[in-house]
């Protein structure tokens, strides 16, 4: 029986399992809205097409599967791009659907048209633009096949109006063939052996673990690896949540904003064990500096991260789990009681501090919000000083238990991305801990919170300032501070109220204390207007140019208006 | 240092935007690039010479790569290889000169494709330093228009580069 391509394509993502897509309808992808109508596929209206997509991503990361969202052509595409751009910098496996013009009208400039793969071709893993309806089964099993496996990352299929209404015979094909992606994922025996003796070599080995951990579900592996081989273990932004944070051989987060324990551990240790990791220049500062005399082994799935950024003595590509499975019967269970001896020191000498005075700290209500959960919450920020807060003072228990834009840096990605992180689990305790800036920049969902009666729970570091700029501008431009300040904010309780959602603002410990219980508990969304002390910096900070060994700190009198 | 490489593509619309596009965002050099359909329709083949020190070529060769359009790329510098470009040189060529720029012409067994009232064009085919040596010797005549198709290049011998069979199967993994 022939079907419309729309409904094959219907018919396709429910043989993916696709419970859910997040988008908003337009003329060009109204035959796919149309066959959506009969299916049992949930589709959730999001406000802003950037909703959607960050939404998908959110969903992706909470889940571990394939995110989809959809938009129309022209504008609808365009809006997604931020999105799309955001989950490849985070290798989030994605599927995203656009509609198109019809195809005889492709290239002219037509009404809504915007050339929707070139515009993505640099920020997806690959892109397509249907024009033969006939490939529409092969092109979607290409799609989710290439998102989901090797290093995820984001798909877009853009399909013209005409083609998804042309009537095909449909059959989903089982396999896929594609000459040109042959992801790897046994590591070459012989680098693992290598790897083992150099681990057994090493006097001060530091594992520098990142987001491929997370993707390739490593977590238990990495874990056994650290304790076996008794090597301190530090997480970049991307790789949090992968280790526990209570565990003894925990050094936190490293780089720019990471624990000056972790950076100098890195400084001074003698094996380098990337796992999932990129060297990004946050992480390493000036590259010279950066784990000047280690040697380096760099295990990653994606053979174009080897050597990029920095020289590997021992590259091994493929699927980081099954490396370390391998590698985990060739190591030999050591104690390196000297080097603990030296990180403690440091952890001693350098420890992550703040100072409560002068009004209601940041870092103390990451810190309630941490003992209050018992780091139980699936924790969504946004970007800026209040998620390198988030990385510092909230210690993650379980895995995927931060969702963050890290490579991006997309302000505004946090309440689309708590909408698809809930959806995805919904049992699931959701915190968003987001600031007044990034969230007006996404501040539309909150319907879509209302509307889909998601009991996300957001604190709102309000700050009344752009902070991440203005510290920027306070260290690099002499405080000259430009457009940093915000003179005029909405009433955030009475904005919340408008949307049908409870509202509360907390302006001292006092209230953070007596407050945050109650409200964690309640059963409905929640939004927490946190008015904390508007000067605080984010410390310590590697100064640009520098070594992460060479981090500053904020003297108390430097936190200032 | 030049590289030459040797990239088979999926002949697909879209592929040249994918390569050219990954070369300028990521700010490599492309000194030429030639493509054209294979023995196999499906597939073409571009012939990439690319200016930069070994960590850059190993990081053109894995980005290359790792489009999902690329089939197979071969860093075929190291290897045993001939290499063909062609040239098109329209040339000023009064009565008096049209001697001289013939044996010019036939030293470099260059052909006369076209003839002008004040000029001559000429085709030329060979390496890379056989061109340039023929150009510069065109020069002084006063060359009016000039088009290099940039390099093609094939292995020596029996070994081959294909996308079944792996002669030179230089796969980065």
């Amino acid at each position: 029986m022939e079907i419309t391509a729309a409904q094959a394509l219907v018919r396709c993502l429910e043989k993916e399992n696709i419970e859910i897509i997040f988008g908003i309808p337009g003329a060009a992808i109204a035959p796919v809205y149309d066959a959506l109508y009969n299916s049992k596929i949930k589709h959730v209206l999001v406000r802003h097409e950037q909703g959607a997509v960050h939404a998908a991503d959110g969903y992706a990361r909470a889940t571990g599967r394939v995110g989809v969202c959809m938009a129309t052509s022209g504008p609808g595409a365009t809006n997604l791009v931020t999105g799309i751009a955001n989950a490849y910098m985070d290798s989030v496996p994605m599927v995203v659907i656009t509609g198109q013009v019809n195809t005889e009208r492709v290239g002219t400039d037509a009404f809504q048209e915007v050339d929707t793969t070139g515009i993505t071709i640099p920020i997806t893993k690959h892109n397509f633009l249907l024009k033969d309806p006939a490939q529409l089964g092969e092109t979607v099993k290409k799609a989710f096949y290439i998102a989901s496996t090797g290093r995820p990352g984001p798909v877009l299929i853009d399909l013209p109006g005409d083609v998804t209404s042309s009537k095909i015979k449909f059959k989903y094909p089982e396999n896929v063939k594609l000459r040109g992606y042959k992801p790897t994922y046994r590591g070459h025996p012989n680098m693992i052996k290598e790897a083992a003796r150099l681990i057994d070599k090493a006097q001060r080995p530091v594992i520098y673990a990142g987001g491929g951990i997370l993707n390739s579900s490593a977590c238990g592996e990495l874990k056994q690896l650290a304790e076996t081989i008794d090597a301190p273990v530090t997480n970049t932004f991307m790789g949090l949540s992968s280790f526990p944070g209570d565990h003894p051989l925990y050094l936190g987060m490293l780089g720019l904003h990471g624990t000056r324990y972790a950076n100098m551990a890195i400084t001074e240790c003698d094996l380098l064990i990337a796992l999932g990791a990129r060297f990004d220049d946050r992480v390493t500062g000036r590259i010279s500096a950066f784990a000047p005399g280690a040697r380096i082994i760099h295990i990653d799935i994606d053979p174009a991260e080897i050597g990029k950024n920095v020289k590997v003595n021992l590259p091994i590509v493929g699927d980081v789990k099954q490396i370390l499975q391998a590698l985990l019967t060739q190591v030999k269970k050591t104690e390196r009681p000297e080097w603990h001896r030296r990180i403690l020191e440091l952890k001693d000498n350098y420890p992550m501090r703040y100072s409560r005075e002068g009004g209601l700290k940041p870092q103390f209500i990451i810190e309630r919000l941490y003992a209050e959960t018992d780091g139980d919450s699936l924790v969504v920020t946004d970007v800026g000083q209040h998620q390198m807060w988030v990385a510092q003072y909230y210690r993650f228990k379980n895995p995927r238990m931060l969702i963050s834009s890290g490579g991006l840096g997309t302000m505004g990605f946090g309440l689309p991305a708590a909408v698809g992180a809930q959806l995805g689990i919904p049992g699931q305790q959701v915190i968003l801990i987001t600031g007044d800036g990034s969230f007006q920049m996404t501040i539309q969902e909150l319907s879509t919170v209302k509307e889909q009666k998601l009991p996300i729970k957001i604190f709102i570091l309000n700050n009344q300032k752009l902070g991440m700029v203005r510290q920027f501008q306070q260290v690099y431009y002499e405080g000259r501070y430009m457009a940093v300040d915000f003179l005029f904010h909405p009433d955030f309780e009475l904005l919340a109220r408008a949307y049908g959602i409870d509202g509360f603002t907390i302006r001292s410990e006092e209230d953070a204390v007596s407050m945050l219980p109650g409200i964690l508990e309640s059963p409905g969304p929640a939004l927490v207007n946190c008015l904390v002390y508007p000067g605080e910096n984010v410390s310590p900070m590697v100064p640009a140019g520098r070594g992460i060994d060479e981090a500053i700190e904020f003297a108390e009198g430097e936190n200032t208006l | 240092m030049k590289h030459t490489l040797s990239v088979m593509v999926e002949n697909q619309p879209g592929v040249l935007a994918r390569v050219a596009g990954l070369f300028s965002r990521r700010g490599f050099n492309i000194d030429s690039l030639a493509v054209g359909q294979t023995e196999n329709p499906a597939v073409s083949r571009m012939t990439i010479v690319v200016e930069g020190d070994d960590r850059i070529v190993e990081q053109v060769t894995k980005q290359l790569h790792k489009l999902i359009d690329v089939i197979k790329v071969g860093d075929i510098t190291a290897e045993k290889y001939v290499d063909r470009e062609l040239v098109m040189v329209k040339v000023n060529a009064d009565a008096g000169q049209r001697g001289e720029i013939m044996l010019i012409a036939d030293i470099f067994r260059a052909r006369v494709i076209d003839f002008g009232r004040r000029t001559l064009t000429l085709e030329c085919t060979g390496d890379e330093g056989k061109i340039t040596a023929f150009e510069e010797s065109l020069r002084p005549y006063g060359i009016k228009e000039m088009v290099r198709t940039g390099k093609v290049a094939m292995l020596r011998g029996t070994r081959f580069t294909s996308v079944e069979n792996s002669g030179l199967d230089q796969d980065v993994e």
